[in-house]
């Protein structure tokens, strides 16, 4: 193993340390959209622990919440805003559903901003979300 | 590869009759390559001396290696001789910011109202690189510089000559967040750089007590620097940085703890000092 893969890059370790201090649910993800991390806030929206679910690769955690518009049409990685962070280096927000590990489904509003180390180096992304009230619940 | 510590004490120079054991001038560290060629860790106040000691023989390149620009490791930089000197072939490296290149940013501090004379009019006119991603090889040495913990962008530097690998990291604090004993690794800073080093030089400023008052200031207690060490399977840890307010007397209580806590692991653990002498044959 070359020296420099020991390690994760500084700005995802100190995004794990902001997302494991906030109440807010949190989500970190690598450059390569992989899953490096949830936040305990996010284990209840996401209906599984970050100790059970683990690190994963974009294709896999995108397509295990099953993210769905509001006519249920499935919404890709790309258009995801974690995934327009990554891809296209914007922040990004929408409101959608997905289908929990626990299999309950909620609707979520997610803001996703990129992580840039400097104006052309793209790190990974971060997206904070809530939990938005099932449309005909009180 | 060979090594002299001309600087050990961090945050502000400290010179005095209780310092003067491991000295008061602030980080600076002389190495020799295997090919002869000279670089130079941080320009803090110890570079004074050592500019005086390059000319007189003047090297026909320099590289200085800038972890970060806290004035205790950048103050010496305008009372370096061979920033004078026309004839100098100096680099200076260091990190950028995420907006400012680093000559921008040392400009900052060489320029008047802080300084005489502005950066642009030194009669060397240096080079200056902001460091790299990855390796990049200055003589014999394959260099990699890697942000680690610490307020501002600042770099842990690995120098790998011929093998011997030589590993600067004077202010860090690889615990801010973190559980050392627990977290995995890959989840540590500086880990990459560090991994395997036959000689680390690494921040180790603060008591235990001292650290609980200054989480989040950039430094290293005893337990984390040795822990740190440990994980990342140090051959010998060098401990730099020392708090200006601490005496000759508190340093070598420091190194005991230490002592205490590196065990029966092998390798080799100490206190650096001003004119310490390493050598990696």
């Amino acid at each position: 193993m070359q020296w420099d893969t020991r390690q994760k890059n500084l700005l995802l370790i100190l995004a794990r340390d902001v997302a494991s201090k906030i109440a807010t649910p949190m989500f970190v993800v690598a450059s390569d959209g992989r899953l490096v991390f949830y936040n305990e806030a996010a284990e209840g929206v996401l209906g599984q622990t970050f100790a059970d679910a683990g690190e994963m690769r974009a294709e896999e955690w995108s397509a295990a919440f099953r993210p769905v518009d509001a006519d249920g049409r499935p919404i890709e990685l790309k258009e995801l805003p974690l995934g327009i962070a990554l891809y296209e280096r914007r922040p990004a927000h929408k409101t959608f559903r997905i289908l929990g590990a626990d299999g309950v489904q909620r609707d979520l509003a997610v803001t996703a901003i990129p992580l840039l180390a400097h104006q052309d180096e793209i790190v990974g992304a971060v997206a904070l979300f809530w939990s938005e009230p099932q449309e005909g619940t009180p | 590869m060979h090594a002299k510590v001309w600087g050990c004490r961090g945050s502000l120079a400290s010179p005095g009759p209780e310092t003067v054991r491991y000295g008061g001038n602030t980080s600076c560290v002389e190495l020799r390559l295997g090919d002869g060629g000279v670089v130079i860790l941080d320009a803090g106040t110890g570079i004074r001396a050592l500019g005086i000691k390059l000319g007189e023989d003047p090297p026909p390149r320099i590289d200085l290696l800038l972890t970060h620009l806290h004035l205790d490791h950048l103050e010496g930089l305008g009372f370096f001789t061979p920033l004078w000197e026309r004839k100098s072939d100096l680099h200076i490296w260091g990190p950028a910011s995420p907006l400012k290149s680093l000559e921008d940013r040392i400009a900052t501090y060489l320029s008047p109202p802080l300084f005489p004379v502005h950066l642009s009019d030194v009669p060397s006119q240096p080079t200056f690189h902001d460091v790299p991603e990855g390796e990049w090889e200055v003589g014999s040495a394959v260099i990699t510089a890697q942000p680690v913990s610490h307020p501002g962008p600042t770099v842990g530097y690995r120098l790998d000559d011929d093998g011997r690998v030589f590993v600067y990291i004077p202010d860090h604090e690889p615990a801010l967040g973190v559980d050392l004993k627990s977290v995995s690794p890959d989840w540590i800073s500086g880990y990459g750089v560090a991994y395997g080093a036959d000689v680390m030089l690494h921040d180790a400023q603060y008591t235990e007590d001292e650290y609980t008052m200054k989480v989040g200031w950039g430094h290293s207690s005893t337990d984390h620097v040795v822990t740190f060490a440990q994980i990342a399977k140090v051959r010998r840890l060098v401990m730099f940085h020392h708090d200006p307010l601490h005496t000759d007397a508190d340093l070598e209580a420091i190194l005991a703890k230490a002592k205490e806590l590196w065990g029966e692991n092998g390798g080799e653990i100490g206190l650096a000092y001003e004119g310490m002498e390493i050598d990696l044959p």
